[in-house]
């Protein structure tokens, strides 16, 4: 049989100084700081886009220290199948989506269920740019610098209950418009959830833009889920509706592909999904020569999410 | 069987296309890998090169695959001539592209880690049904020589065969790797059903004069 050998480490692989050291920024943020450390951004240090998309634009110092990848990357390689398949179409088709009205309906087990529309989104929500890892289950990843909300602070504007103990997430369902929807790929529309843990954790971001401007419709216009610990299909793009629900919401992925796409879908280098390994990730954009990179347990919030997985069976609940 | 005439300079005509086909299939079958050169050195892969590599030589290796196998059917079709003299060339092109495909997996995918290479290949359907694919066609191109020809005689024949397993492999290998929802997995698996059908006739023909003999 073959002996196990220790892989080993290039110095490319090694994380830089600054980088770990974000990370430790990073958690003091996690465990509550927010506020303390989140800088405005001065008028005189922000592009003119990035000032009008987003007045009053919060910058935090989640991530500092990792590098974005090209916009022009992250916006041109995406999963987005109401959009197209391929990792072109999407892009191509962005302008199908129809992004004006738009509303988020919040209902189910809560208090004050209601619709909100995206221009309110914007409006009464500060607005903060995080820079977080994007891991997609394909194996490729990237690292980008989002704009949004903590999710925790929008759902508890509508008072959720004690019974809410899972959140689903809906994507827009448009079949006249979307060509994706037009084929049964997928069932649509596409429903994801969260655990209300997950869902209320402070990593978690409803975003509404990334590298400064509004989503682009590839990226999820105009807002999305990201859970930067969990496998990108996690991560709903278009929202329409978020329920509180009481029991596990029945995930697309998950229903279509039960043994390749679980609930859970964190990241995790040791447990392999059926047909390739997760151990290590190419990041986009680094061209024709670059390696792949180990893949970190959790995306590499370990330290700030673990706690919501203590006792499980992480192959089981993959 | 005769196929059919033209009128007139037929003769010429068709003396020229004999001539023609071979050089101008060997421009044609270099055509992808030149494309494929030119965006590599203007940068123009987009997000993730290495796997553009891959789709790129990989839908080439199977489609020059499955253009070796309309050679014959063509060729009972039409009367043609031409298409005979092209196999050679089109089953070495798909073998060529076969390879680089391979090598852009271990050199640039997998970047040479030895581990994740034995296991994919042991462990990974998609990739033991491409790796199988491969292992097939190597003998084939191997033999593919006119001296080579001559030495196995008889042989020859029964061990080109083996190109029919190989691309029903290559098949497999594109289904298993596919995401749901994409159509060419169905796209070639069809067209390689109808490349094999399309010789069940003479063989139970045959089949049938070898009996009655
Ligand atoms: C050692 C042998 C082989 C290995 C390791 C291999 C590996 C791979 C890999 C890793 C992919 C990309 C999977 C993805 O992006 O999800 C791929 C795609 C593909 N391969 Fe292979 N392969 C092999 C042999 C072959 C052969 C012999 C053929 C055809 C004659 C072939 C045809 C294809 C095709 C058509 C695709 C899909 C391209 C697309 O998505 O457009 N492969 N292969």
């Amino acid at each position: 049989m073959a002996r196990h050998r220790v892989p080993r480490i290039r110095s490319s692989e090694i994380t830089p100084q600054a980088v770990w050291e974000g990370r430790r920024e990073f958690l003091r943020l996690a465990l509550g700081a927010t506020a303390a450390l989140a800088v405005p951004v001065a008028a005189g240090d922000v592009d003119a886009t990035l000032a009008t998309a987003f007045p009053g634009l919060v910058r935090t110092d989640l991530g500092a220290g990792l590098k974005p990848t090209a916009r022009e990357v992250f916006t041109s390689y995406n999963n987005f199948v109401e959009l197209g398949s391929g990792k072109e179409a999407p892009a191509e088709n962005a302008h199908l989506l129809r992004l004006r009205p738009w509303a988020v309906r919040v209902d189910g087990e809560c208090e004050a269920p209601g619709e909100i529309g995206i221009d309110d989104i914007l409006g009464r929500f500060p607005q903060e740019e995080r820079i977080y890892r994007f891991r997609c289950v394909e194996a490729w990843s990237a690292v980008v610098p989002w704009v949004g909300v903590p999710l925790r602070d929008f759902l508890a504007r509508f008072k959720p209950t004690s019974k809410a103990r899972y959140v689903a997430f809906q994507s827009v369902h448009d079949p006249k418009n979307l060509p994706g929807q037009r084929r049964p790929v997928l069932a649509w529309p596409y429903v994801e959830g969260l655990r209300i843990d997950e869902a209320t954790h402070p990593l978690t971001l409803l975003a509404t833009g990334c590298y400064g401007r509004p989503l682009p419709g590839q990226n999820g216009a105009p807002v999305r889920l990201v859970v930067p610990w969990k496998y990108g299909f996690k991560s709903a793009k278009s929202l329409v509706r978020i329920s509180f629900v009481e029991q596990m919401p029945q995930t697309t992925w998950s229903k279509l592909q039960p043994d390749e796409y679980g609930f859970y879908a964190n990241v995790n280098p040791s447990v392999d999904h059926p047909r390739w390994s997760q151990k290590r990730e190419r990041r986009l954009g680094e061209g024709l020569l670059a390696s792949r990179h180990p893949t970190a347990m959790y995306n590499g919030y370990e330290t700030e999410v673990a706690g919501l997985y203590a006792g499980m069976d992480l192959a089981r609940h993959y | 069987m005769p196929g059919w005439t033209w009128p007139g300079t037929t003769e010429t005509l068709r003396a020229v296309a004999l001539r023609a086909a071979k050089p101008l299939a060997l421009v044609l079958v270099c055509v992808p890998f030149a494309w494929l050169a030119v965006d590599v050195a203007l940068d123009r892969l987009g997000a993730n090169p290495v796997e553009a590599v891959l789709h790129r030589t990989g839908d080439w290796a199977l489609r020059l695959l499955l253009c070796t196998l309309a050679v014959t059917p063509l060729r009972r079709l039409t009367g043609w001539q031409w298409p005979a003299r092209l196999r050679r060339i089109l089953g070495l092109a798909a073998f060529a592209y076969a390879a680089a495909h391979a090598a852009t997996w271990l050199l640039l995918d997998r970047g040479l880690v030895w581990e994740e290479v034995v296991a994919d290949v042991l462990k990974r359907p998609y990739v033991t049904l491409g790796f199988s694919a491969l292992v097939l066609l190597v003998p084939l191109a191997l033999t593919s020589t006119r001296a080579m020809m001559r030495r196995l005689g008889r042989n020859w024949q029964r061990l080109h065969r083996l190109v029919y397993p190989a691309a029903v492999l290559a098949v497999l290998h594109f289904v298993w790797l596919a995401k749901a929802g994409r159509l060419e997995p169905l796209v070639y698996g069809t067209a390689l059903a109808v490349l094999l059908l399309a010789r069940v006739p003479t063989r139970l023909r045959r089949g049938a004069t070898a009996a009655g003999a």
